[in-house]
């Protein structure tokens, strides 16, 4: 007769949750951080198809169609530039660009930060203390005028500004990350892992990384709104992507010169770019409150 | 306490001598020097402008010279604008950026913390709710957008106020900039300054006050605002340095002759020595306010041990 489990223990054992599904029953429970991260799907969704759906380029000069506002006549719904470029091409465009900087400028620096916190907190002492003093330097720089003076020297290429922004955004996740380490670090199964002889980065690879998830998931989800602020901001101060590529940074800047003749050139990215930094913000308190062990 | 401070200040040279040396080198790494130009320059000319600049120097000796003159408080020449020192051109625009700087860090201060302190002990009242509505704006609306929006009300519909430029400081030129970085700032204050009040408030030995009968404005004077002002103070440091991302893009929105319209300016001309000099003196100023918000800190909190 096969071994059957008794079946009052089955019966009073509430059903198994894992913390995962905790987590997302609280965030499915915010309508706020529901409804932002439905509006930023969207705007990315639109972003990614509406240029193949416009009848206009993004670069292309409608000579009838120069400077005008917002109008159903030949689809210019966000009007054009004084160029005769369709601004709706432009601004979805745009947001594509802005978007991937954001995606990737976060993914770099979340890899970084991770590694960074993972290791000084797992190895600790000296090394520790020295990894810490860097990240203590890097955030009592004023990145911006760094950030300035490399696109100056090595030039406005896409994946330098994302480089640049990276390099001053993984400092959060590194500090973050390393005080979890050390909390990971002082418990049993980490010792009995060490005391059956698993290397050092195995134990960091396949034991300490995936316990970081739920934190690494939070501060992900805070980054990504700082890093597409300041590549807009790089942007806005012309140090940007290069014409006749755009991004809402450089749509706010060239409809700021206009402002008083064509307000709908800044206007229409500005809100672009405001909407989903609202929305990122949003999301990134739904994530902290789901997923927050200290908030259960 | 004197041993504390003296020992933050030295904590304080790596990151000066990091961000100089980084900088430095990364300027030298530029193809080009100072005196490549289309005006052909005899070699015996050009030999002595080497001379005179040191460029003939191997690199590590250059840099050395180029410390001690940092240390004497020279950051060098200009690059692009013959005839002006880095120094001159920063003495013209550092009061811009001090006035405008300080009157919106002074402004977002205190009025940040009454607020902040109103929106607490009316909690879930209309107050607190237009505050956190104003401060949501305040933090994720981007600065470019809110300085047009104000010169769109303000300048453009009202006639109320210039939509840029200096003047010499009139004031009707210093509200609108200083308004804009100060509403920035008065978000992420009042945010804090709410938050942790709020929790001070809900701790026993409040709780201790109130049960002694002790009146609400006391309570709050004498007890938890010392307390509660620890967070504000701590966020001070990293809110200085957010500060100045916003007061380059204010200075270049109303084209204030300042630092941040400098250090653009310098990065379009690609002035590489300007932009190094600024990089080197905002990053002290920075560094400056690091260094006294910490022994802020350290005077207001008495758990930090010296």
């Amino acid at each position: 007769m096969p071994y059957s489990i008794p079946k009052s223990a089955t019966e009073i054992a509430p059903p198994p949750r894992s913390p995962w599904l905790d987590a997302r029953q609280r965030f499915m429970r915010n309508r706020a951080a529901v409804i932002s991260l439905a509006i930023m799907v969207l705007i990315a969704l639109v972003c990614l198809v509406g240029p193949w759906l416009s009848p206009h380029a993004y670069d292309d000069t409608d000579w009838n169609q120069m400077g005008i506002g917002p109008t159903w006549d030949h689809w210019h719904l966000f009007g054009t530039d004084e160029l005769g470029r369709d601004l709706l091409v432009r601004t979805l465009i745009g947001g594509r660009i802005s978007l991937t900087v954001g995606v990737l400028a976060t993914l770099v620096s979340v890899l970084l930060g991770v590694a960074w916190g993972a290791v000084a907190g797992f190895v600790g002492g000296k090394i520790d203390a020295f990894m810490m003093r860097i990240v203590d330097i890097l955030y009592a720089i004023p990145y911006l005028l760094i950030a300035i003076m490399m696109v100056t020297i090595l030039g406005r290429d896409f994946y330098l500004v994302v480089l640049t922004i990276s390099a001053f955004s993984w400092m959060d996740m590194a500090r973050v990350v390393r005080g979890q380490t050390l909390s990971i670090k002082s418990k049993e199964y980490i010792e009995a892992a060490r005391a059956i002889g698993v290397p050092t980065h195995r134990i960091i690879f396949s034991h300490v990384v995936p316990n970081l998830l739920g934190i690494v998931v939070i501060y992900t989800s805070i980054t990504v709104p700082g890093v597409i602020l300041t590549e807009s901001v790089l942007s806005f101060l012309g140090l940007g992507v290069q014409e006749p590529m755009t991004s809402w940074g450089v749509l706010i800047h060239d409809g700021a010169n206009v402002m008083e003749s064509s307000p709908w050139m800044i206007w229409f990215p500005g809100a672009a770019l405001t909407l989903t930094l609202y929305c990122a913000n949003f999301l990134g308190d739904g994530m902290r409150d789901a997923l927050d062990p200290k908030t259960r | 306490m004197w041993k504390y401070t003296l020992r933050r200040i030295l904590a304080t040279l790596p990151t000066l001598l990091t961000v100089i040396t980084v900088c430095y080198l990364m300027l030298h790494m530029t193809p080009g020097g100072p005196f490549d130009s289309e005006r052909k320059v005899s070699a015996a000319v050009l030999a002595n402008l080497q001379a005179k600049y040191h460029l003939d120097l191997p690199l590590w000796q250059q840099y050395l010279y180029y410390l001690n003159n940092l240390l004497h408080g020279d950051l060098g020449a200009s690059f692009r604008y013959a005839d002006w020192s880095v120094n001159d051109l920063v003495a013209k625009a550092l009061p811009v950026s001090l006035l405008i700087g300080g009157l919106s860090m002074l402004i977002a201060v205190i009025a940040g913390v009454l607020l902040g302190i109103w929106a607490a002990l009316r909690q879930n009242s209309w107050v607190d709710h237009t505050l956190m509505v104003f401060c949501n704006i305040g933090g994720s609306v981007p600065s470019f957008v809110i300085g047009p929006l104000l010169v769109t009300v303000f300048a453009l519909w009202l006639h109320w106020l210039p939509s840029g430029g200096w003047n010499e400081g009139e004031w009707r030129f210093v509200v609108l900039p200083v308004t804009l970085l100060a509403v920035i700032n008065l978000s992420t204050v009042g945010r804090v300054m709410r938050g942790s009040l709020i929790e001070v408030l809900s701790s026993t030995f409040i709780l201790a006050a109130r049960a002694k009968g002790l009146p609400m404005s006391t309570i709050v004077l004498r007890h938890a605002l010392r307390p509660a002002l620890i967070p504000v103070v701590s966020v001070l440091g990293p809110l200085a340095i957010s500060s100045i991302t916003a007061a380059v893009v204010t200075e270049t929105w109303f084209s204030l002759p300042g630092l941040g319209k400098l250090i653009v300016n310098g990065a379009s001309n690609r002035d590489y020595t300007l932009v190094l000099g600024l990089v080197v003196l905002v990053t002290f100023v920075a560094v400056l306010l690091n260094l006294l918000v910490d022994l802020a800190y350290a005077l207001l909190d008495p758990k930090i041990r010296y």
